[in-house]
């Protein structure tokens, strides 16, 4: 069992495989399950996500009212043509936003590594699947290979917003992506990791302070600038641009990071966007009184 | 190492919009309905740390409810239920802690009936997994994720050894145990975690042993 991405990243080059496949083998040998029965439920996870994507990107509100519609105007703002950054970037912030718009109105989602941060890859995977034409079973992959970097945060950091803050959220599920995107486009297990890092490195300090405690504001959006963060993390790496500080000590540094955060900005709606006095008047709004929280 | 699976991390399917605040509390129910048995009258649920800051937000409370009535994480009626526990008749209260626990999503679950209480805590680690920190006062660790096993029997020697023998006779591994106890030679606990699922005949014996006061299953 992988304890690191430096072990990770070890055991894939001595065998020569991707890291997908490391991780489908880990979990074969933990759970005892064939590799067909595995497959079937990242299929299922799969198959989520694209409805999910596809709910999202034909219009949601929540019930707060509070998010919903954006992933429909970048879409159509999209197809003007008039944009500025680039089409595959865009495209993956509009379906990263479209799932976490659907998480909002308490829809079904697959959770990646949590349900405040499940459109990061999922809106990557579904915007470079038109870039890269991937096989279903390369899709799965992709899920896999996010997998195997999210476990390692998950195991040596925090992949909560109430333990790590939302670096912990989006930063890991944005660093998860990149890594899968750079396997997906022909990247080594090295570029993986270094993409990770590069990625989670930008999020470090990011606070998890949700306006009503709702997950919509500014979650929604950071899930949107996450998918971004990971599609340029992923193309720099496979420029063949490195990380000046290794994967597993950008991972420990999100980790103290998060053991220092005060707990006012950890997923309390204390602190952060929650305490301005627009968050807090939403919120009034929103449960009809004030709910009372100290800053 | 907390995670596992690469399903810990990619899963779980679920109603949104947290994981921690909506899959983990309705695993949390979910495993204190499967411990109670069946379907209690009245709960009383505590909130603690964030989760008692923000549960409303969350859906918390409708999914702790939704898990009480053994729905899923993705079962669609956990938006809706606060009305069906009312319509099947049960109490539900719930209540906003001050207290500082070591965890900041905790919550207690106290439900009951005419014939019994349950009274059980669990937190929610992030990503819809979830931990059993307390059962009916005894403090255990129960990771949610395997088949596992309760044993209420008395501190009396040989009981652990025949709760032992009787999963070897039945072929199942033990993947993670721990026993506490209140007081010595008093009530104690075994928390078992299984490899593969435990049928009822393996129940009937075990309930069977001497100093064997009650005998739980958690199917995974």
């Amino acid at each position: 069992m992988f304890r690191n991405v430096a072990e990770l990243i070890e055991i894939a080059q001595s065998s020569n495989k991707k890291i997908s496949e490391i991780m489908i083998e880990q979990e074969m040998e933990f759970t005892g399950r064939t590799r067909e029965e595995i497959f079937e439920q990242m299929d299922k996870n799969l198959t989520i996500m694209e409805q999910a994507v596809e709910r999202g990107l034909e219009g949601v509100r929540s019930v707060s009212g509070l998010t919903g519609g954006d992933a429909v105007l970048l879409q159509k703002y999209i197809e003007k043509g008039n944009f500025l950054t680039g089409k595959n970037i865009l495209d993956a912030v509009s379906k990263a936003v479209a799932t976490n718009e659907v998480n909002a109105a308490m829809g079904t989602i697959c959770a990646t590594p949590t349900a405040g941060s499940a459109g990061v890859v999922p809106g990557t995977l579904f915007a470079v699947k038109n870039v890269l034409n991937p096989t279903r079973e390369e899709m799965i992959n992709f899920l896999f290979t996010s997998g195997a970097f999210g476990f390692v945060v998950a195991n040596n950091a925090s992949i909560s917003g109430a333990a790590g803050g939302c670096q912990a959220e989006v930063g890991s599920a944005s660093g998860m992506a990149a890594a899968a995107i750079v396997e997906m486009a022909g990247g080594t297990p090295d570029q993986c990791a270094q993409a990770m890092a590069i990625t989670l490195k930008n999020m470090l300090g990011l606070v998890c302070d949700p306006v009503a405690g709702l997950v919509e504001v500014p979650c929604v959006k950071r899930n949107a600038m996450g998918a971004a963060n990971a599609m340029v993390a992923a193309d720099m790496a496979l420029a063949g641009i490195t990380s000046t500080i290794p994967c597993d000590e950008v991972i420990d540094a999100m980790y103290k990071i998060g053991q220092t955060m005060p707990t006012a900005l950890k997923e309390t709606a204390q602190g952060g966007l929650a305490a301005t006095p627009t968050g807090r008047e939403l919120e009034a709004k929103i449960f009809g009184v004030p709910l009372q929280k100290g800053d | 190492m907390k995670y596992k699976s690469v399903f810990d991390i990619i899963g779980p399917i679920m109603i949104g919009p947290s994981s921690s605040h909506t899959a983990g509390a309705a695993r949390i129910g979910r495993v204190a309905r499967s411990l109670f048995g069946r379907q209690p009258k009245w709960a009383n649920i505590s909130f603690y740390g964030s989760f008692a800051k923000t549960y409303k937000g969350h859906g918390t409370d409708v999914a702790v409810v939704g898990g009480l009535l053994d729905f899923d994480t993705y079962d669609e009626r956990i938006k809706t239920s606060l009305q069906i526990a009312d319509s099947l008749g049960v109490a539900i209260s719930f209540h906003e802690e001050d207290a500082i626990t070591d965890h900041p999503n905790t919550a207690k679950v106290v439900i009951g009936d005419d014939d019994g209480e349950l009274e059980l805590v669990g937190i929610s680690i992030g990503g819809g997994k979830i931990e059993i920190t307390e059962l009916n006062g005894f403090v255990l660790k129960l990771s949610g994720n395997h088949p596992a096993l309760l044993v209420v029997h008395d501190d009396r020697y040989g009981a652990i050894a025949g709760v032992a023998n009787v999963l070897a006779k039945f072929a199942i591994n033990i993947g993670h145990m721990e026993v506490s106890r209140k007081e010595k030679g008093q009530k104690a606990l075994m928390t078992i975690e299984v490899d593969q699922n435990i049928d009822d005949a393996v129940i009937q014996e075990l309930t069977a042993l001497p100093n064997i006061t009650q005998v739980t299953k958690i199917v995974d």
